[in-house]
């Protein structure tokens, strides 16, 4: 037993020496965006017109929060 | 005597200034840049089940450096209920709701700040929130992380009693996380959890009890709901760019709270633009089903049954099923000094909702108890100018 945990922190030393040559890169270029920019990726367009279809919700049933915010876009400053 | 607030200012209002917030400031979006300055117009209507709601909502944004951007809101509802808990126990009434909001945004790099205050005003309900919410762009901007906090202050009265005044403090955490996936699909994630603590029951509304006494076979008396409450809701929502220029939409929300309330609710959206026409086009289904509170009942069997007591139809268990179209056309409007471009948009949204353990009482020839079930359609009408400079 005691040698199958030795055998298995030998892998995870060698795997965690083998990741810590890999670097998480974002994996969306700028240029990429151009669909992520459109306003209609937006989660919602029109703050006026979701706020009042969010207060109806809120009104008329018993649930309340975590409703969409805005958001979408691009990403890219 | 009159009964008042089924819709729609009632404890809900700092979570729609809540909304206004977050819609507003993009603190649970993409965040490196200031919202666009614009100007929204808009006429709102809310039509069924014996209730109409109808009013203005203004709101204008200006940014100023690109570092600060600032917003107000002025919104009304003109109510006319002659809803079926109106018609049931009290007689036609109309009242009318104003509420305030300002903002004010900062980015500074690619963190993006938002403060802002809002005020509720109608003859028997007073309240006032204040909201603060900070986000952060990082991993190359395709991650935002966001969280906000609000509390609010609420003060109840009850038209025709002076000695009648209460009070109800809410606050509310939420925390938001956006994430590019791939060029074409972004997914939002967020939870909110609300604490409210107070006078959380409405002062006119009443439950039904059965008394052999009454020739109907049943009376009224008032409603009492705990002084706390404290609910979660988490949703996760995706973006994704078909391969012709249009959008889906995909969400799904899950919710419980301390008084056994349990709902959740799913939905699908689709965008599509016309191109060369300006035109723009959406449509919508959306499902929601909740759980009844543990001290609902329609029918309760008799006078002060049991500690806490509540025959609010929002809080029974149903279903709805929502239908929503939506058209917006675009146009320029460099002609006009200061401003670039316009909106003229149109959205109409069709509820039906069914009851499980809500009857109508207002149906003769029942015992009690044995009513058909209740259920109705109502009418979210949406048509607003924007104006962007």
């Amino acid at each position: 037993m005691k040698r199958r945990y030795l055998l298995l922190l030998f892998f995870l030393v060698v795997g965690s020496g083998g990741c810590s040559n890999y670097e998480l890169k974002p994996w969306v270029s700028p240029f990429e965006r151009n669909n992520l920019a459109d306003p209609i990726m937006s989660f919602s367009r029109d703050p006026v017109s979701a706020a009042y279809l969010h207060h109806v919700y809120q009104a008329r049933e018993g649930a309340r929060g975590a409703e969409g915010g805005s958001g979408g876009g691009c990403g890219c400053n | 005597m009159q009964i008042k607030a089924y819709f729609p200012a009632r404890l809900i209002w700092l979570m729609a200034a809540g909304m206004l917030f977050f819609l507003v400031t993009g603190i649970s979006g993409y965040a490196a840049v200031l919202p666009e300055d614009r100007a929204d117009v808009m006429y709102h209507g809310y039509e069924g089940g014996g209730l109409e709601v109808t009013g203005p909502s203004v709101l204008v944004r200006k940014g100023i450096k690109d570092k600060v951007s600032i917003w107000a809101n002025y919104y009304v509802d003109h109510i006319s209920s002659a809803s079926i808990d109106v018609m049931a126990t009290a007689s036609e009434y109309t009242e009318e709701r104003e509420e305030k909001s300002l903002g004010f945004d900062y980015l500074h790099g690619k963190t993006f700040m938002g403060l802002s205050y809002t005020n509720s005003e109608e003859d028997d309900y007073s309240a006032h929130s204040f909201r603060f919410g900070i986000s952060q762009d990082f991993f190359g901007d395709l991650t935002t992380l966001g969280i906000s906090y609000a509390r609010g202050s609420d003060t109840v009265r009850r038209n025709g009693d002076d000695n009648f005044e209460e009070d109800a403090k809410r606050q509310i955490y939420r925390v938001d996380l956006s994430q590019v996936i791939t060029k074409n699909l972004i997914v939002n994630l967020n939870y909110e959890g609300v604490t409210d603590e107070g006078f959380l029951n409405n002062p006119y509304r009443q439950v039904r009890f059965l008394d052999p006494n009454s020739a109907r076979g049943y009376s009224y008396e008032a409603e009492l709901y705990p002084r706390t409450r404290t609910s979660s809701a988490q949703a996760i929502r995706a973006m994704y760019f078909l391969p012709y220029r249009a959008a889906l939409k995909l969400e799904f929300r899950n919710y419980s709270d301390t008084w056994g309330i349990n709902a959740y609710n799913a939905e699908v959206a689709y965008t599509h633009p016309i191109e060369e026409t300006g035109l723009t086009v959406e449509l919508k289904y959306r499902f929601y089903d909740q759980t009844e509170a543990d001290f609902y009942s329609d029918l309760f069997p008799r006078s002060n049954a049991q500690n806490f007591i509540a025959r609010d139809k929002e809080l029974a268990a149903f279903q709805t099923n929502t239908l929503g179209a939506g058209v917006t056309y675009e146009f320029d409007m460099d002609w006009f000094p200061g401003f670039k471009r316009g909106q003229l948009s149109l959205f109409v949204d069709y509820i039906d909702f069914a009851y499980d353990n809500f009857r109508d009482v207002t149906a003769t020839g029942f015992a009690p108890g044995e009513e058909p079930l209740y259920e109705f359609d109502s009418t979210v009408t949406r048509l607003f100018f924007s104006f962007y400079y």
